[in-house]
């Protein structure tokens, strides 16, 4: 009888009440941030702080749904749900409605539906059932290929549909995969790549090569015992078709507008009244968020009472520069607050997956915790302007069905997983 | 160790994210000032502007209603500009150039196309102005001058400068501050305190109502009203006697310090600098570098005192004890002192006392009174110290604390200037003796001179000159009404205000008496030089003059400085005496010297340095 119930309520409540408080605290920056005029009608569903009270709604019945099926249930049918997932980015490229030049969207009847929102829960489940395969070894480098190859399907198809900033996020699953054994190289490999692209952007592709060639050169021959020299020249030449390779990237198929963004965020133009016009131009969003997240000062303005926010002086306001209003009527209290509510949900979750004795289990949540924290990065990142303009939602927060529940789900089918950890095995 | 890659990172973006809101919010940020925030507009409602009477209640200054065509470039459509320019009596280039600078400007915000415009051109504009969009009119107050006397004393207003926007918060681009005299002095009080409403913006810069409902909007505060010591009359008819010379008179009275006249020559017309020729008219004012009728010589012409100063000499020797009422000096036209420095004398000679001394105005008696007072003392340099305290205690030497913008501190030396002055030298009183007579060292304005005559006439203590009567029935600044008390005993003014009463018996001003009333004066001759074409050239004296009336509980003292205008009784003794008898009868009896003084102009004598010819002097 006791085991019973116990079973039932054994959910991590830490975790539940951080969702909640982010939620909740959302919706109210959400209602800042979308009403008009002096009187609120909370239920005004042409609004978006009324639309997204039914999401929350909603989300609550989701929840349910979520933590009472059999948690056996997301291992074994994760393949068919990545399936369907990974169909219903497909069907995009035929049904899909264009909204501010990306084909993300589904419309049904008033309703518009995301399905790449869906589609991180659905990869990070495939994720996990892949790598928890008792025949993987992620050691090996033809499974390193086939997990890869999972993760890269739906990041190429967001990307097709441009959505880049969603595609950015599948990255995160690099923790994962790191986490669960991937070898160091791939981390050399990747910091490699960041620094020499950065490098190559900011003072050349030539001097980038030449630098390269002397540090690796240097490490060759400073070693007691020397790896062997054509590796050391190969890896040279990589180097240096990257550095190359990335100016002529950077050049020659990026958009201008993600060039200006670029170089406005290595300081690439160096005449300030041109920096001046493009700030006020290309970033203009990340001008005005800016201004608002500093005139709250400490305490903020109080909540209704941005003037900023009022004024609607940051497009996108409800959306991804939701924490622009948390800076201007809650000040640094408020925008601290947020903060320290995603790194405790943060590090809450990954110290559960660590907890999970079923590989499934930790591989998932940890999926989780590297797709939360990405999208917490980039989005207030991006908002305060520490890295150049990505698209994302801030999770829980930013205003949207479809990201609402896409969160929802890719944290509650943990939490159900969780709940089960005694019991299982 | 794997484990911890994530864990460790998802810590330092944390850390990092509250380091970049500390730089945002705490530290770069400006607490929330609803006067700086760019999502709030702030519209003004300007007040009143204070009027100002005379000290009898006689309106001097109000206010006008006036009109800017207000532009804002980028809501302008194509218009018909012909008509446009004949509306606003403005040609086609300037429309263009006008419109080009306010593009420049701002094309979103309102600047001002064409000011000032007055009734009869608005009355036409306005029915014809909603054709013009991007257009408007607004509707400013200027000052409207009931008067065309008193331009330096009241002063005027005109657009704040970029500098006081910057300083001062309550001021904003296109406000109308007091610029000079009372306007300046009293600004504060006359200007009253604007409303405001805050009006929230979006960010197309629209206005989306008020904000918070208009909790934090103000009421303006109508501008004080100001009563000015002036008597209209009386400065009128001053600047009417200094028609055609240049110069200044300061009239106190001597009870309570205010001033009932200050009159500066030449003058100009105070509506000169109002509305839309302002401008235009202040250029033409500042640089008529001749009469410079910008200069107010009441308050900045400093000058030597000459004779007006023995009156002083002759206290601070009384009150070192270094002569007596009694004290006899015996002229012979000629005062001697040291080896072979001499003084000329033009008293006529004879056996002078103090009072007959004073009369006469006898340099030799003079400088023996202050050989004396220096030599009293053993030390040079603190025997002057002594008499520079003395003198100072009358308002010389330093700012006199009125309540007018301007001023200057004259100069009254001590042992330590005159040290500067001869290091290597033992000075003593004979080297500096010019000072006995108001021609060394000793420097004074008009309105000093008139603030010493008035602590003569008190017997010894005076009020700091002010022009305030009164702001809105209530009191005016303590400081004002503080007797200021001089160094000098009661009893040694009674032989020296009877020796400036003899003056006017049978001294040096006989011929300027007025039926029935007793005066006391001084007769004062300054010599001058100019430097012309690199040579040191003397120029004809300035005539000055002080006086008090009557003797006895004294109404009126009044300091009259007349440049190059020769000896002292000559212009400045007749403008003193015409000037008592106006204030003190109301009316002029002495007809024969007021119309010698209206009809004598000094413009040929002023013109005679810039001529380029030899000139002669004193004639």
């Amino acid at each position: 009888m006791y085991r019973e119930t116990n079973r039932h309520f054994r959910f991590d409540w830490m975790t539940i009440i951080l969702f909640l408080l982010l939620v909740g605290f959302g919706w109210l920056n959400i209602l800042s941030a979308s009403h008009i005029g002096e009187t609120v009608d909370y239920f005004d569903f042409s609004q978006p702080y009324g639309k997204q009270l039914v999401f929350i709604i909603l989300t609550f019945l989701l929840i349910i749904l979520i933590l009472s099926i059999e948690s056996k249930f997301y291992e074994r049918f994760s393949s068919l749900i990545y399936l369907v997932s990974m169909l219903s980015l497909i069907g995009l490229f035929l049904f899909g409605k264009n909204v501010n030049g990306a084909t993300s969207w589904y419309a049904i009847g008033g309703m518009t539906i995301q399905p790449s929102e869906f589609a991180k829960a659905a990869t990070a489940l495939a994720v996990a059932k892949y790598i928890s395969d008792l025949q993987t070894d992620i050691r090996v480098f033809k499974d390193q290929i086939q997990v890869f190859i999972i993760i890269v399907i739906p990041a190429i198809l967001i990307l097709l549909q441009n959505d880049a900033g969603s595609t950015v996020v599948y990255a995160s699953f690099f923790f994962v995969l790191y986490r669960e054994g991937l070898p160091k190289v791939y981390l050399i490999i990747g910091l490699l790549l960041v620094l020499i692209s950065v490098s190559s952007l900011k003072f050349g592709a030539i001097v980038t090569a030449i630098a390269i060639t002397l540090i690796v050169l240097a490490y060759h021959f400073t070693r007691r015992k020397k790896p062997a020299f054509l590796k050391t020249i190969s890896v040279i030449i990589a180097c240096i078709v990257l550095s190359f390779g990335i100016k002529f990237l950077y050049q020659n198929i990026l958009q201008p507008h993600q060039q200006d963004r670029i170089s406005l965020w290595l300081r690439l133009e160096k005449d300030p009244v041109k920096i001046a016009q493009m700030r006020r131009d290309i970033l203009y969003n990340l001008y005005e968020s800016e201004k608002a997240i500093s005139s709250g000062g400490i305490t903020g303005k109080g909540f209704l009472e941005g003037t900023r926010t009022t004024g609607k002086f940051v497009p996108e306001q409800h959306t991804d520069y939701i924490f622009s209003t948390v800076g201007e009527e809650w000040g640094f209290a408020g925008t601290t607050f947020v903060v320290v509510l995603f790194v405790l949900l943060l590090l809450r979750i990954l110290h559960l997956a660590e907890l999970q004795k079923s590989q499934f289990s930790r591989v998932y949540g940890y999926s989780v915790a590297s797709i939360l924290f990405f999208h917490f990065m980039i989005n207030i990142g991006m908002v305060m302007g520490l890295i150049p303009t990505i698209g994302i939602p801030l999770p829980f927060f930013s205003y949207g069905g479809s990201g609402l529940w896409g969160f929802t789900i890719l944290l509650f089918i943990f939490i159900k997983l969780d709940s089960n950890r005694i019991n299982e095995w | 160790m794997r484990q911890f890659l994530l864990f460790i990172l998802i810590i330092i973006v944390g850390l990092t994210f509250i380091t970049r809101l500390f730089y945002l919010q705490v530290y770069n940020s400006e607490a929330h000032n609803l006067f700086e925030d760019n999502a709030i507009r702030k519209v003004y409602d300007y007040p009143k502007r204070g009027f100002v009477y005379d000290r009898n209640g006689v309106l001097l200054v109000a206010n006008q209603p006036s009109y800017d065509v207000m532009i804002i470039p980028r809501e302008v459509k194509p218009l018909d500009t012909l008509e446009f320019c004949s509306l606003l009596k403005i040609s086609k280039e300037q429309f263009i150039k006008t419109f080009n600078k306010s593009y420049h400007y701002s094309p979103r915000l309102p600047s001002v196309f064409v000011s000032h415009l007055s009734k009869e051109d608005y009355a036409v504009l306005q029915e014809k102005m909603r054709k013009y969009e991007g257009f408007y009119i607004q509707k400013r107050s200027l000052r409207d001058y009931q008067t065309t006397i008193g331009a330096n004393v009241l002063g005027y207003i005109a657009e704040a400068t970029q500098y006081q926007i910057d300083n001062d918060p309550y001021y904003n681009m296109g406000d109308l501050v007091g610029k000079q005299g009372v306007e300046l002095s009293y600004e504060e009080e006359l200007r009253g305190v604007k409303g405001i409403k805050f009006i929230q913006k979006d960010r197309f810069n629209r206005d989306i109502g008020p904000y918070k409902d208009g909790i934090f909007d103000t009421i303006p505060q109508q501008g004080k009203d100001i009563t000015i010591s002036i008597d209209a009359k009386l400065q009128e008819y001053g600047e009417q006697l200094m028609q055609n010379k240049h110069g200044g008179i300061v009239a106190i009275e001597p009870s309570t310090g205010e001033i009932l006249s200050l009159i500066s020559a030449p003058t100009y017309n105070p509506n000169l600098l109002v509305g839309r020729k302002r401008s235009r008219n202040f250029t033409k004012l500042y640089n008529d570098t001749i009469s410079r009728p910008l200069i107010d010589r009441g308050l900045l012409r400093m000058h030597e005192p000459g004779s007006p100063f023995k009156a002083l000499v002759a206290l601070v020797a009384l009150q070192e004890n270094a002569i007596t009422p009694q004290t006899t000096v015996t002229c012979s036209g000629v005062y001697h002192y040291g080896r072979k420095g001499t003084m000329g004398c033009h008293c006529g000679g004879g056996k002078r006392d103090l009072v007959l001394g004073i009369a006469k105005s006898c340099n030799s008696y003079f400088a023996n009174a202050f050989r004396k007072s220096i030599d009293i003392i053993p030390d040079a340099g603190q025997a002057m110290d002594v008499w520079s305290d003395h003198m100072k205690s009358f308002g010389l030497g330093n700012f006199l604390g009125y309540d007018l913008p301007i001023g200057k501190k004259g100069n009254i030396p001590d042992g330590a200037y005159y040290d500067k002055w001869y290091p290597d030298f033992n000075w003593g009183a004979t080297t500096i003796i010019s000072n006995a007579i108001g021609q060394g060292e000793v420097l004074v304005t008009p309105i000093q001179l008139a603030n010493v005559t008035a602590a003569i006439a008190n017997k010894g203590f005076y009020y700091t000159p002010h022009i305030i009567k009164n702001i809105d029935g209530q009191t005016i600044d303590e400081k004002f009404t503080t007797k200021r008390q001089t160094t000098i005993d009661e009893k040694h003014f009674d032989p020296v205000i009877q020796g400036l009463h003899d003056v006017y018996n049978n001294g040096t001003a006989w011929f300027l008496k007025v039926p029935d009333i007793e005066i006391c004066g001084k007769t004062g001759t300054s010599e001058n030089f100019a430097i012309i074409d690199g040579k040191r050239t003397q120029l004809t004296d300035h005539s000055i003059f002080i006086a008090f009336a009557p003797k006895d509980n004294p109404k009126i003292a009044i300091a009259v400085f007349v440049e190059n205008g020769y000896y002292g009784a000559r212009w400045a003794g007749r403008i003193a005496s015409l000037m008592i008898e106006k204030y003190l009868k109301g009316e002029v009896t002495l007809k024969q010297m007021e119309k010698l003084v209206l009809e004598k102009s000094l413009e040929d004598e002023y013109a005679k340095p810039y001529s380029g010819k030899p000139f002669t002097i004193n004639k």
